[in-house]
Formats: structure tokens, C-alpha cells, sequence
């Protein structure tokens, strides 16, 4: 017989589930239990950079909203620095870079205000535009789906980001790219996500 | 320092996008390949959490919502360790429980199954594992439930439990079963995992050790999160 590997082996993922809210946003399920709901505040009241939002709707094969969908982001701040102690320098005060996102349930639109995150380095010392990292799990939704929000007033970052030119598809590379519009002066990026079907979002498995 | 990378998902015991026997994942599950992506600092990095962010009451289910009693149900207690794919602990990681209460219900303004709600149990908990990946729940062991996927589908008791670990790349989101649950095997969601030692792996064991006499029965509980490179050679992540 060889040596054994004794490695653990990672647990199984199971979906979320339609009550996800009950656990990570439980004042959106209808009662409030915690002192302080996390998640709410992603840049924090300290951080540097330009103040923006960021709207959409996950959308399902049938191009129906996913109503009961929930998401994670997860960004660098203006500097390009994670809050991480691998993240690549500091970060302000208050400024987490994660956040929980959910839905109006009667709409599936969703939205969250925070700061645009600044170009960080990626692999072999090449530059990665700047881009928020999302992760979305859903009843229907058996293994968290991992993507990227890129800016679209980024274009010459964007097209030199190695991880978008992985795409072999340019038009795919699209559906990574939010579109940015001003509503009273406030920078508004629109970011679909589409799970199935036309214009499908590219996922990464990381 | 060059950030070493996490070992790739092992997808043959993770469940695919398509599981048809689930039948919500039909039309919620991307019909192309997923790209692989050799890890970045995006990947490598993620969100910390400490004891500010919790109260100490946080993972007792009991008390934690209770208005003038108890819940009613079956008193447990839910404990194991978070450890990585080289068995090694991951300490002060965020981990996050929901439930259905003893008659199978939920508390969401979704959940309409004729189970009744008890005003003794909100059904939600989080706490923050030890320097040793440690960590523990008290709650009451939830019902079975029905669900619309069959007719006649019965979701197995289960908790849902959420982990950060350190990276990203480590989030997860699972489901604990209980040991001799004959629900377990008839379940479309947890058929939706391919491997049958994947499975076994998310069903706690009694545990009389931890159980605390004339009080509470003990589950244990561990969960094992991608692990870590740590080889000598630089893996030229940074490509130098």
C-alpha cells in the first residue's frame, strides 16, 4: 500500500434556502433579535473615494426575478487595500468591505450604497481593474455562485484586467460590467445578474 | 510574502448547479461552465469578525428570543469545530445558524406551514469560534418539514449554518442532519450531493459526552472548510 494523504476533505454545500433571511438578515423576515445585524454598512462613514450605489435585479432562466436571493460582497476600499490582514495595506477606520445584500421581496430589485473600490494587484504583478467581488446563494441555489462587478466607466482598466480576459467570449465579458448613470448627482451603477438563460453572468469557481 | 493560494474545490463531492431531482434548481442554475480562476488577493482574502460584532447571548437559541419562557421542543446542544482540509483549526470565524422550531416552522413571513410558531423561539444564532475552532449552539432540535417539490416531500431536521473561515474563497453555507434521521436518504436536497461519504460528513453524531445530564442532549458537529497551501515553493501567485 502507498502512504495515506490525510487531508480533510471540504463539507458538502447544501442551498440556503427560502428562510436564509432568518439567519443573516433576520429583521427582513420580520423580527428583530439582534443588538446589531451585520453587514448593513460596507464602506463606513470614514472612507475615502467616491460615494456610489449599486443596483439589480438576479434574474432566474425564465428571466423571472429571484425574490428570495441574498448576497455577499466583498471590495476593496479607494486604495485598493482589502480589510484583511493580507490585504494589502491599511484601510479607514469603519471600513469592513462586506456586505449583505437582499432583496425587496415583492420586486427582487436590490441595491447598496458604498464606495468605488480602487485597481489592486493581481497575479504576475499585472493590475486588476477595479471590482467588487459577489457571492449569491438562493433557495435553488445549491453551492454559492462567486462573480465580479466591474465599472463601466472603467473601460480602459476593464480591458486590460487579466481576470476578464480569461473570457474566451468577448460578449460574454459584458455581463460583468455595470453600467454607471447619475440620479441627483449620485453615481448609480446598474449591475443584472443573470443565472440562466440569454446573457447569462459569467461565474467563477475560485 | 508571496499569499499562498486555497486548494481547489473538490467538485466531485460538492453538488452541481443542475440537480433535477430538486426541482428549483432547474431554472436557477447557470447552463455554462463555471471559469476557474487561479486565486488573486480578491480570492484570498475576506471579511473578519469579532466578539463587538455579537452579544454573548447570540448562540443560545433558548434564550435569545424568549418572551416569558422556554421554547418548547427537544433541548440540545450543538457543538464542533470549524477546521480546515489539513485539520487545522480555523479560530474566530463567524458562524451562523438558522431553523425551523420543534413543529417545523419557521419565523419568516414566508414559512405559511400549518406547524404553529412558538413565541419562546426566533430560530437564528451566530457566535465566534475559539482560538481552537471551537464553537457551540444551545437551541431545541427542529421538526420535519413538508416542501413543494413531490407532492409528499419531507425535509429531514436540519440546521442551516453559515462559515466565513479567513478568504473568501472559504464561504460556505450547509446543512446539518441528525444521526438515525430515516428522512436523511428520501431528502432531494440532500441528494443533490454526490458523494455518499459527502453526506455522511454533514450528519452530527449523539455525543453523551457533552451531554449535559437531566438537561440537554449533546449533537457534535464539525465542519471542514477549504484548506491552505503551504509548501515551501513559492507558487507564484504573484508570478515572480
Amino acid at each position: 500500500m502507498t502512504q495515506r494523504l490525510d487531508y480533510l476533505k471540504e463539507s458538502a454545500s447544501q442551498t440556503a434556502g427560502p428562510y436564509v433571511h432568518i439567519g443573516l438578515a433576520p429583521g427582513a423576515a420580520g423580527f428583530n433579535i439582534y443588538d446589531q445585524e451585520l453587514g448593513w454598512d460596507i464602506a463606513g462613514p470614514k472612507a475615502a473615494g467616491e460615494r456610489i450605489r449599486i443596483e439589480g435585479v438576479v434574474s432566474d432562466g425564465t428571466g423571472s426575478p429571484i425574490k428570495d436571493v441574498l448576497l455577499e460582497a466583498w471590495q476593496a476600499n479607494a486604495a485598493g487595500h482589502y480589510a484583511h490582514p493580507e490585504g494589502g495595506g491599511a484601510v479607514e477606520e469603519g471600513f469592513r468591505g462586506w456586505g449583505r445584500i437582499i432583496t425587496d421581496f415583492d420586486t427582487g430589485e436590490w441595491g447598496f450604497d458604498t464606495v468605488k473600490p480602487g485597481p489592486l494587484k493581481g497575479r504576475g504583478g499585472k493590475m486588476q481593474a477595479p471590482h467588487i467581488n459577489l457571492w449569491i446563494v438562493a433557495r435553488g441555489i445549491n453551492i454559492g455562485l462567486n462573480t465580479r462587478m466591474y465599472f463601466s466607466d472603467e473601460a480602459a482598466a476593464n480591458a486590460a484586467d487579466p481576470v476578464i480576459n480569461l473570457i474566451e467570449w468577448e460578449r460574454r465579458r459584458q455581463t460583468l460590467i455595470a453600467v454607471r448613470s447619475l440620479r441627483d448627482g449620485l453615481p448609480v451603477y446598474r449591475f443584472d445578474i443573470r443565472i440562466q438563460g440569454e446573457d447569462e453572468t459569467v461565474f467563477f469557481d475560485i | 510574502m508571496i499569499p499562498a493560494e486555497y486548494y481547489q474545490r473538490d467538485r466531485n463531492r460538492q453538488p452541481p448547479a443542475l440537480t433535477p431531482g430538486y426541482k428549483t434548481s432547474v431554472a436557477r442554475s447557470p447552463r455554462f461552465a463555471l471559469l476557474s480562476l487561479e486565486q488573486t488577493i480578491s480570492e484570498i482574502t475576506g471579511p473578519t469578525f469579532g466578539h463587538g460584532d455579537i452579544a454573548p447571548i447570540d448562540n443560545d437559541l433558548l434564550k435569545n428570543y424568549a418572551h416569558g419562557g422556554d421554547p418548547i421542543g427537544e433541548r440540545i446542544i450543538v457543538h464542533g469545530r470549524v477546521l480546515d482540509e489539513n485539520a487545522r483549526p480555523v479560530p474566530n470565524t463567524l458562524v451562523e445558524v438558522w431553523q425551523a422550531n420543534a413543529s417545523g416552522r419557521y419565523r419568516h413571513k414566508k414559512d405559511t406551514y400549518l406547524g404553529a410558531l412558538d413565541p419562546n423561539f426566533g430560530g437564528c444564532g451566530r457566535t465566534i469560534t475559539d482560538e481552537n475552532g471551537y464553537y457551540f449552539f444551545r437551541t431545541v432540535k427542529p421538526g420535519a418539514y413538508p416542501w413543494r417539490n413531490n407532492v409528499n416531500n419531507w425535509r429531514p431536521a436540519h440546521i442551516h449554518v453559515s462559515v466565513f473561515g479567513a478568504s473568501f474563497s472559504q464561504r460556505l453555507i450547509t446543512q446539518l442532519y441528525f444521526e438515525g434521521d430515516p428522512l436523511i436518504p428520501l431528502c432531494p436536497i440532500v441528494q443533490t450531493i454526490p458523494d455518499p461519504e459527502a453526506i455522511q460528513q454533514l450528519i452530527a453524531r449523539l455525543d453523551m459526552n457533552a451531554t449535559i445530564p437531566l438537561d440537554s442532549i449533546a449533537y457534535r458537529f464539525d465542519i471542514v472548510l477549504r484548506g491552505r497551501r503551504s509548501t515551501l515553493f513559492e507558487n507564484r501567485l504573484e508570478g515572480n
